[in-house]
């Protein structure tokens, strides 16, 4: 991750304007206003995207997969790949945007929804287990 | 007029709402309405709203609104606080057959009120308020990224206290404690309005809040002045820094739960209901998921604020600044996985118990490497002390003890004891007492001359002291040792004689820290009256080390009429040591962010809107909706939202602070 | 102009203050605090997914996913999200190219999409509700209401400020602020793809295959 410093003092005046000299990870000096998109990547994009969609929905309407516990695996799967690539060429994820950050942002996101869904599903089982009534009725029989 | 017609302009709002029946809420309403005629009043003989709506309700400049949810915070202490009292008073008295002097119903409503209000409407503002004066001169920037949105985040918090406040008069309050657990605060259990003024009250100010955690983040990220690398950043914007990042990533949880219970309340989804496959014990999981990183949300800014005053009124450097830098860090991302401590007693078993009570062991760890940092940082020092550093000792010391309990209960089999027991209460409220409140009170009488010109008188800042430290250990040990007998939370009235002393011991200390309250209130109106005597002529009354020192006290609008460089930790002291000097000439026109109304009318019709939905009034809602979304749309058609600060206008202060400076022989 | 220089032991001068600064031009902190807001928004959903995740086995004696889950309706609805996002693609590059006429047009068509979306969705809705499969009936249902619903509020909002925007744009042309305003609402459509990735496939897909 760079040193964001303040990007807007001047870069050209004498010499310790820059302080560390980190102009590094500043791709787009003043208020970025492009895409980084191209045509190609946006095609290319969408074509997998389609590809990822289509190959899951076609999996589970035909009932392709026997065991639903291998279905699930690759709808998952299909599905975390299509979100890649859905940040790579429609949201133009990389690790130098905002000198690092947005990437630096999403990877702490990604964790605390990790954490989220996993530690309630996980909390939320045990609590289920132990005190629901249906379950406790079934231990005093 | 029909009952239906009724129905629709009013919804469930009708005469029976006004507390006409409580003698103590209308004695309540009787002073504050003769308080606040009484300001109206004063207010327009003075002829003052003019210079209250410009140069106030509608700046963006971050210090102006830093002093409004200081401002905010204090007047909220002072209701949350008389909730104190009175369950105080309530307690010690409630034995040998006696129930006190308030009912259950009433009773209920002052427990839950007091810790939402200290919670939401006094800590959070003075935290907020702090980091949002301080960061941007402590990083030499001149605002915020988002002026704006930094305005619109104080009104929002603003309206939430309103809508609490509003409560008081008109219905009720939730009577379910501050979390409002279900199925108690679900529709079945509780279908008065009170949950409903909370849900809302919570979700316009939570609005507000993760905004402001948004606008600082990308601040701290983007505005720092050139040469100020991360590792070079002054502690407390570190801690600011951590801070927001929490926010950003917990208040979207108490979001949604607070929208899910709605959902349970407005339309009968099935979430936490009892029926239908619901389960509340999601919400105790949710809400905690929220609630523990809200509780670093508070500290962290504290940690930060005694960093600064221990350097400074040791006259060293801060020992360990990347050990710190690390600790709160660890502590951040170790915030979100103790959440569980909270419910050990829910049912969840003994593997997931001792996973989470595992967690929670660790965390205390990074803690007590900062303690140990501000103690090196102290020894050999020349200390001097100021009451900013009297506060941060007292912290040291009581903070400790605070956490040590919570290292107690965090051991499962212990909490199986003393959850929700006073021991908890007793806890709780030595750590968020010991460490955020006189961390707030340290900052305050830190940057108080920064911000007005004028330090704060000491002698009345001591008696606030001593009455506030002794008060506190008065009122609250006498909690723990209540809890380890015992003794549950939140009860009305007791059975057992033997248990009074201790109660009226607490009451005592209650009473102590109102005289600390009122020296606190009385060292401001002192301190104005004597502002001569007490003047900062420098900008710099306590020796201090980063940029917010080098600016005249208070700072100019612009805050610095050259953007500094940076290139060096302690990055003032670095100045100073290396003989600066101030540069005089060379002045050119500053680029500032306008001023604004949107803010307060968005405010406005977020409170009609929560007023709407909690009385079932659908048309005032409807309106009021439409209205929120249509000023938006309108504020995003005006693109001139800047001006220049013209030259001649920077000359002069600049000036008048060189002659300032000369005059104290700098 | 005084430049307050200090001569260091090594001959190298070192200054204080930036001398010759620039107005900052606006918006630097746009794009990383527009995703900050993204990533709080994110937040949101993982709880609503968690709680789809917790409570989307109680049916309450109701409808569970077989019966009530459309596939091929579904299968639509994801085509015209993702249409939607390849269209506002489109419109970016128009954007760099500065063809605001063409831009505008590719927004239109996204536009439409995307209340292709929202109306398939409030079909199906409708008809839940009508067969006593709304909200309220169970626990699974709330979540799944309330998530899908949810995102469909997202997508509104989107499509509200999309209708904004081209009014703004055809009003004030291809100037900075509005291209910066266009690139926010590109990372929020986008984002709402991928919230409905994973909704197709936790709620539907994985719900067909229980």
């Amino acid at each position: 991750m760079s040193d964001s410093t303040n990007p807007h003092s001047s870069p050209h005046t004498s010499a310790p304007a820059h302080g560390d000299g980190s102009a590094h990870g500043e791709e787009h000096a003043h208020g970025d206003t492009a895409s980084h998109g191209t045509r190609g990547s946006y095609l290319k994009g969408f074509f997998l995207s389609v590809i990822l969609t289509a190959i899951p929905f076609w999996a589970v309407m035909t009932g392709a997969f026997k065991d639903p516990s291998t279905a699930v695996l690759v709808v998952m799967l299909f599905a975390v790949i299509q979100i890649v690539v859905h940040m790579i060429y429609f949201l133009h994820m990389t690790t130098k945007s905002e000198g690092g950050w947005t990437m630096m942002a999403l990877i702490f996101t990604i964790i605390l929804v990790v954490i989220t869904l996993a530690g309630s599903i996980w909390v939320m089982y045990h609590m289920n287990t132990n005190m629901m009534p249906m379950a406790n009725m079934a231990d005093m029989g | 007029m029909s009952d239906t017609l009724l129905k629709t302009i009013f919804g469930r709002l009708s005469l029976e709402s006004l507390p006409l029946h409580e003698p103590i809420v209308m004695g309540t309403f009787a002073v504050v309405a003769i308080g606040g005629v009484g300001l109206m009043a004063a207010l327009t003989y003075f002829k003052l709203w003019g210079y209250l709506w410009n140069q106030w309700f509608t700046s963006v400049d971050h210090k102006k609104i830093g002093i409004m949810y200081m401002i905010l915070a204090i007047v909220m202490l002072l209701r949350g606080f008389s909730d104190a009292i009175m369950m105080r008073a309530q307690q010690a008295m409630a034995f040998n057959g006696s129930e006190g002097y308030l009912t259950a119903h009433h009773y209920d409503q002052v427990f839950t009120a007091h810790g939402v209000i200290m919670i939401f409407f006094v800590a959070m503002p003075m935290v907020t308020g702090l980091m949002n004066y301080v960061v941007p001169l402590q990083i030499g920037a001149r605002d915020v990224s988002f002026p704006f949105l930094n305005n619109f985040s104080f009104w929002m918090t603003t309206a939430g206290a309103v809508i609490v406040m509003m409560s008081l008069f008109i219905g009720e309050f939730a009577r379910t404690g501050w979390l409002a657990m279900p199925p108690l605060s679900g529709l079945a259990y509780s279908p008065d309005v009170g949950v409903d003024y909370y849900i809302w009250a919570l979700q316009v100010a939570g609005v507000g809040t993760l905004l402001s955690g948004v606008n600082l983040i990308a601040t701290i990220v983007k505005m720092r002045a050139p040469g100020m690398g991360f590792m070079k950043m002054p502690i407390f914007t570190w801690t600011a820094l951590c801070t927001n990042i929490l926010i950003v990533a917990a208040f979207p949880v108490l979001t949604a739960v607070l929208a899910l219970l709605s959902l349970d309340r407005y339309i009968g989804t099935a979430f936490f209901t009892n029926e239908s496959g619901g389960n509340p014990m999601m919400y105790v999981n949710l809400i905690w998921i929220w609630g523990h990183p809200e509780v670093y949300i508070l500290v962290l800014p504290a940690f930060g604020i005694f960093s600064e005053v221990t350097s400074t009124f040791s006259g060293k450097r801060l020992f360990g600044y990347s050990s710190m830098v690390y600790a709160t860090l660890v502590i951040m991302i170790l915030a979100y996985l103790v959440w569980l401590h909270h419910f050990f007693t829910m049912g969840s078993g003994a593997s997931v118990n001792s996973f989470f009570g595992i967690t929670t062991m660790i965390i205390s760890i990074p803690t007590g490497a900062k303690i140990f940092n501000w103690l090196f940082t102290m020894y050999r020092g020349r200390i001097r002390f100021e009451l900013p550093m009297l506060w941060t000792i007292a912290f040291m010391v009581t903070f400790t003890i605070g956490g040590m309990t919570g290292v107690l209960l965090a051991v499962p089999p212990a909490d199986f004891v003393l959850h929700n027991s006073l021991f908890l209460v007793a806890h709780f409220h030595n750590v968020i007492i010991g460490g955020v409140l006189f961390g707030m009170f340290a900052g305050i009488n830190y940057w108080f001359p920064k911000a007005f010109g004028f330090r704060l008188d000491p002698f009345w800042g001591k008696v606030s002291f001593w009455t506030w430290v002794v008060g506190f250990y008065l009122a609250f040990m006498p909690l723990y040792v209540l809890g380890l007998m015992g003794v549950t939370r939140r009860m009305r009235y007791f059975d057992d004689p033997n248990l009074q002393i201790w109660f009226v011991i607490a009451a005592i200390g209650a009473g102590l820290i109102a005289i600390g309250i009122g020296a606190f209130l009385l060292q401001i109106f002192v301190s104005i009256r004597n502002r001569e005597a007490l003047a900062d002529h420098t900008g710099d009354p306590w020796g201090g080390r980063t940029l917010e020192w080098s600016t005249s006290s208070p700072p100019p609008e612009y805050n610095f009429a050259f953007t500094p460089i940076i290139h060096d930790l302690d990055a003032w002291y670095d100045m100073k040591d290396r003989k600066y000097a101030r540069p005089t000439t060379g002045f050119k026109a500053i680029h500032m962010p306008s001023g604004t109304g949107t803010g307060v009318i968005l405010a406005g019709l977020s409170t009609a809107l929560a007023f709407g939905m909690i009385w079932y009034i659908w048309w005032l809602a409807a309106l009021a909706l439409l209205g929120i979304l249509g000023t938006t749309i309108v504020h995003t058609f005006n693109y001139k939202r800047d001006f220049h600060i013209p030259v001649e206008e920077v000359i002069a202060a600049e000036d008048a602070r060189t002659r300032q400076l000369a005059a104290q022989g700098i | 102009m005084s430049a307050q220089t200090l001569t260091k032991e090594d001959g190298k001068s070192v200054s204080f203050y930036v001398q010759d600064e620039h107005d900052h031009p606006e918006g630097g902190s746009t794009m990383l605090g527009f995703w900050m807001y993204l990533m709080s928004d994110c937040l949101i959903f993982a709880v609503l997914f968690a709680t789809y995740g917790v409570l989307g086995n109680s049916y309450a004696g109701g409808p569970g996913p077989r019966e009530i889950f459309e596939l091929p309706l579904v299968a639509v609805n994801t085509a015209m999200l993702l249409f939607s996002s390849i269209t506002y693609g489109f419109a970016m590059l128009a954007m760099d190219d500065g063809k605001a006429r063409t831009m505008q047009a590719w927004l239109a068509l996204t536009g439409l999409f995307g209340l292709a979306f929202l109306s398939i969705e409030m079909y199906e809705f409708a008809n839940l509700i009508h067969e006593g499969a709304g909200p309220t009936r169970s626990a699974f249902l709330s979540s799944f209401f309330t998530l899908v619903g949810t995102h469909g509020l997202h997508v509104t909002m989107g499509l509200i400020w999309l209708v904004t925007l081209m009014v703004q744009v055809s009003r004030h042309g291809l100037i900075a602020a509005n291209k910066r305003r266009l690139l926010c609402l590109s990372m929020f459509w986008h984002f709402l793809d991928v919230i409905w990735i994973g909704v197709f496939t936790f709620v539907y897909l994985m719900g067909m295959l229980r």
